[in-house]
């Protein structure tokens, strides 16, 4: 029973990553029609902007300490960040410490920029291509993107550790009335999980009760008749590329204490965000965020020593193998609309 | 009845087809570079440095690189001359190798066998490479290793730490400098003796390739033998990135150690995951819950960050020893490139100088006056301590450090410290162990 519950734990935070790429994904796909395979690198992107303010945050004034030596013999060059100039050293330490929950506010406008940029800038000139075209020039655009960060930041990954409050770990075998210690969970993957979840329902909610989201959601249904009443829905579209590039950028940023991020995490992530959206069913923004979760909850299961020992490597195809069983008893995904990609 | 169509042109065109088509499997052994492949006619001899250029190994490729650069500017008598300094062996003068200034080419091995092969393959049809070195992976360097030897070109290995490249796999014209997985078990398991005591339930987490077999089987075999039991031992894949589902169970299990057999990127995120879930603040069987990396490499410490506090692994060198050699090669490394060398750029470094010295020793670049120079040579002050490149398998036999995450270190570098150097007698094993023949050295011809 631990077993079970800590699977399911397990998965509900790699579920929650799954979720807010597929649904960038799902809302880009359903506003412009495009296969976007460089999300994965707005994910990383979003990552990196955590690791940029964090790098922000600590830039330092460089001393010399006369009473130490560097590996060359040499007096010790030793940093002192300008926040402890500025704030005294607790609150410059606290400041630092906070750069992971910070980078959401820096990223915010950031990956809206970077998303905005990248529909008008190349995007839009494939509006009307084939979607093997699509493929092709995002999933260019992503390894540029990848090469890029890899540039600047090196293939080593980063440590962006979480806010030394949210460290360690809940028990939650003793608040279930277990054994203590069988079921731990960190504390940052649970706010992960409330993340994703504040997240994902403040884009149903913006799409569902503004006249923003009303306009975007009838120009999904029909654009042409939505153009033909006056409105400018391509404005709109690019927006919401922006807010995708957004959701993907802070799923990103979030990410950085549970694994160091990497010029390569955005990979990681794509194709099984492109199953996710394929099982989610095209176009849909709930079966995208539902795929997320189920996806990461067996794929969670299917990694237990237990499963391992009977069927060696499922954890591997699990995904996939439902991807299979659930195209051929729906075709159309969990809950995909007719037309979409049927053409 | 049939009529063939025959054309002058259609004839040529098949005729180029066959005749390239047989003429280049015979290239790479063709006797036509007097006696052996690819001897330098010149002023000049070129060698092939064969590196993780892009991919998840590129910053340590780049370490790698920069400590080729460093022996090339070294052995043509540029830069403070660096381990030649030290070297026990006097036989380099600065001059080049026999008098050949030194040049180099280098190619990109992604961490992928076949792009490595084919980037050394490259370097020596076409950029005629006398000698191919490098790769952060024991994959790559297996795969390289057996071209060169069908090629008749000495591979000096870069880093790689599975018991296959000088064991199974090993080859005459393959030699390694740097320690393998039975090594690190073998200095390890005293030290977690001594350190967590004999009574413990080990939980291994293994990389799913060939590395993290013999590693694993080394940990587990070194450990068991100072009493530890091993509960569990699971294969990750090695594209894995989010190891909380492997890292949630091991409480579970009874396990009080957790043994990480992975390296790199899976290193990192494992050990990251592993802290991150608290594993080190539980208290299990009554003891504290401790976490084993047994292959450290300062640049992956780096990307693990705080995690890597006071956990033990093992390293084939590091930049805080304080031997002539290592201070020699520190300041050198660091006075060019502004911080310390990695243990990837260092054995790099060593393996180029060993090459030099076994040429000049032999009188020649033959591929097999060169193996037999290095077969059995004894050497000091390249790091090390004294140094034996055992003949019957071309490994190198010297002391292995034991380090632990450090507690507080005092810059980005400072990140491991020595907690023992175990002596050479402790790590050295029968060469028949692991399997495998050398085969005759082949020089191409």
């Amino acid at each position: 029973m631990e077993a079970i519950v800590l699977q399911i734990l397990n998965g509900l935070d790699k579920g929650s990553a799954y979720a807010l790429i597929a649904m960038g994904l799902t809302l880009i796909f359903g506003t412009l029609g495009v296969v976007n395979f460089a999300h994965g690198a707005l994910f990383m992107i979003g990552a990196f902007c955590a690791v940029t303010l964090s790098r922000i945050l600590s830039l330092s004034r460089t001393i010399v300490d006369e009473t130490q030596k560097d590996f060359l013999g040499n007096p010790l060059k030793v940093d002192i960040p300008y926040v402890y100039d500025w704030f005294g050293e607790a609150t410059g330490n606290a400041i630092i410490d906070w750069s992971v929950p910070l980078s959401i506010l820096f990223a915010i406008p950031v990956m809206i920029a970077i998303g905005v940029i990248m529909e008008r800038g190349l995007i839009k000139h494939f509006y009307k291509r084939p979607h093997a075209d699509q493929i092709l020039v995002t999933f260019g655009l992503a390894i540029v993107l990848q090469e890029i960060i890899k540039y600047y930041y090196g293939a080593n990954p980063i440590p962006t550790p979480a806010p030394e409050a949210f460290k360690g770990s809940f028990d939650f075998g003793n608040f279930l009335g277990f054994d203590p210690n069988m079921i731990i969970y960190p504390y940052w993957r649970i706010i992960y999980f409330g993340f994703a979840a504040v997240i994902i329902s403040a884009v149903f909610a913006f799409l569902q009760f503004t006249t923003f989201g009303m306009v975007v959601r009838a120009g999904m249904a029909d654009r042409e008749t939505v153009q033909l009443l006056g409105i400018n829905i391509d404005r709109r579209f690019t927006l919401m590329f922006g807010i995708a590039a957004a959701v993907a950028g802070l799923a990103g940023v979030m990410y950085t204490p549970i694994n160091s991020p990497n010029y390569h995490m955005g990979m990681d992530f794509l194709v099984l965000s492109f199953v996710v959206v394929v099982v989610g069913g095209m176009g849909s923004l709930p079966g995208a965020v539902a795929a997320g979760f189920l996806l990461g909850i067996l794929e969670s299961f299917a990694s237990m020593r237990e499963v391992l020992s009977v069927l060696p490597g499922l954890n591997q195809i699990i995904i996939y193998l439902v991807a299979i069983i659930i195209l051929l008893t729906r075709p159309r995904g969990l809950m995909g609309r007719k037309g979409v990609m049927e053409d | 009845m049939s009529k063939m169509n025959l054309s002058r042109r259609g004839v040529l065109q098949t005729g180029a087809v066959a005749g390239a088509g047989l003429a280049l499997p015979t290239y790479l052994s063709a006797g036509s570079h007097e006696g052996y492949t690819n001897a330098p006619a010149g002023s000049t001899v070129t060698l092939g440095f064969n590196v993780p250029q892009s991919g998840a190994y590129a910053d340590e490729g780049a370490d790698e690189l920069r400590a080729y650069e460093l022996a090339v500017e070294h052995l043509n008598g540029g830069g403070d001359g660096g381990l030649m300094n030290t070297f026990s062996s006097k036989a380099l003068q600065g001059n080049g190798i026999l008098g050949k200034k030194v040049e180099y080419v280098t190619g990109d091995t992604q961490t992928k066998s076949d792009a490595a092969r084919a980037s050394a393959r490259s370097m020596i049809e076409k950029d005629g490479a006398v000698m191919i070195t490098g790769g952060s992976s024991s994959g790559v360097a297996v795969a390289v290793q057996a071209l060169c030897q069908e090629a008749g070109i000495i591979f000096m290995a870069g880093l790689t730490h599975s018991n296959d490249t000088t064991g199974k796999d090993k080859k005459a014209n393959g030699f390694r400098h740097f320690f393998n997985s039975y090594m690190t078990g073998a200095a390890l398991a005293p030290v977690l003796a001594n350190n967590y005591g004999t009574d413990r339930k080990a939980y291994h987490l293994t990389a799913d390739y060939n590395w993290g077999y013999t590693t694993e089987e080394a940990v587990r075999t070194s450990t068991e033998a100072m009493g530890w039991e091993t509960v569990a031992a699971v294969k990750t894949p090695l594209t894995q990135t989010d190891f909380s589902s492997y890292i949630a169970p091991v409480l579970q299990s009874g396990a009080d150690v957790l043994v990480l057999n992975h390296y790199g990127g899976n290193m990192v995120n494992s050990l990251t995951n592993a802290v991150q879930f608290g594993l080190r603040d539980k208290l299990v069987n009554d003891k504290n819950f401790e976490i084993v990396v047994p292959l450290y490499s300062r640049l992956m410490a780096k990307g693990a960050g705080a995690n890597v506090k006071g956990i033990f692994g093992s390293t084939n060198w590091h930049w805080s020893l304080t031997d002539a050699g290592s201070k020699q090669f520190v300041q050198s490394f660091g006075t060019k490139y502004g911080f310390p060398p990695s243990q990837a750029a260092h054995t790099c470094y060593v393996q180029v100088m060993l090459y030099a010295d076994a040429v000049e020793r032999a009188g020649s670049f033959n591929p097999c006056a060169v193996a037999e120079a290095l077969e059995g040579f004894e050497f000091d002050g390249m790091g090390n301590g004294p140094t034996l490149y055992r003949a019957e398998d071309h490994q190198c036999f010297k002391d292995v450090l034991v380090v632990k995450g450090k507690e507080n270190p005092t810059s980005e570098f400072d990140l491991l410290e020595i907690v023992e150097v175990t002596p050479v007698s402790q790590v050295t094993y029968d060469a028949a162990i692991f399997g495998g023949e050398l085969g005759s050295c082949n020089p191409g011809a």
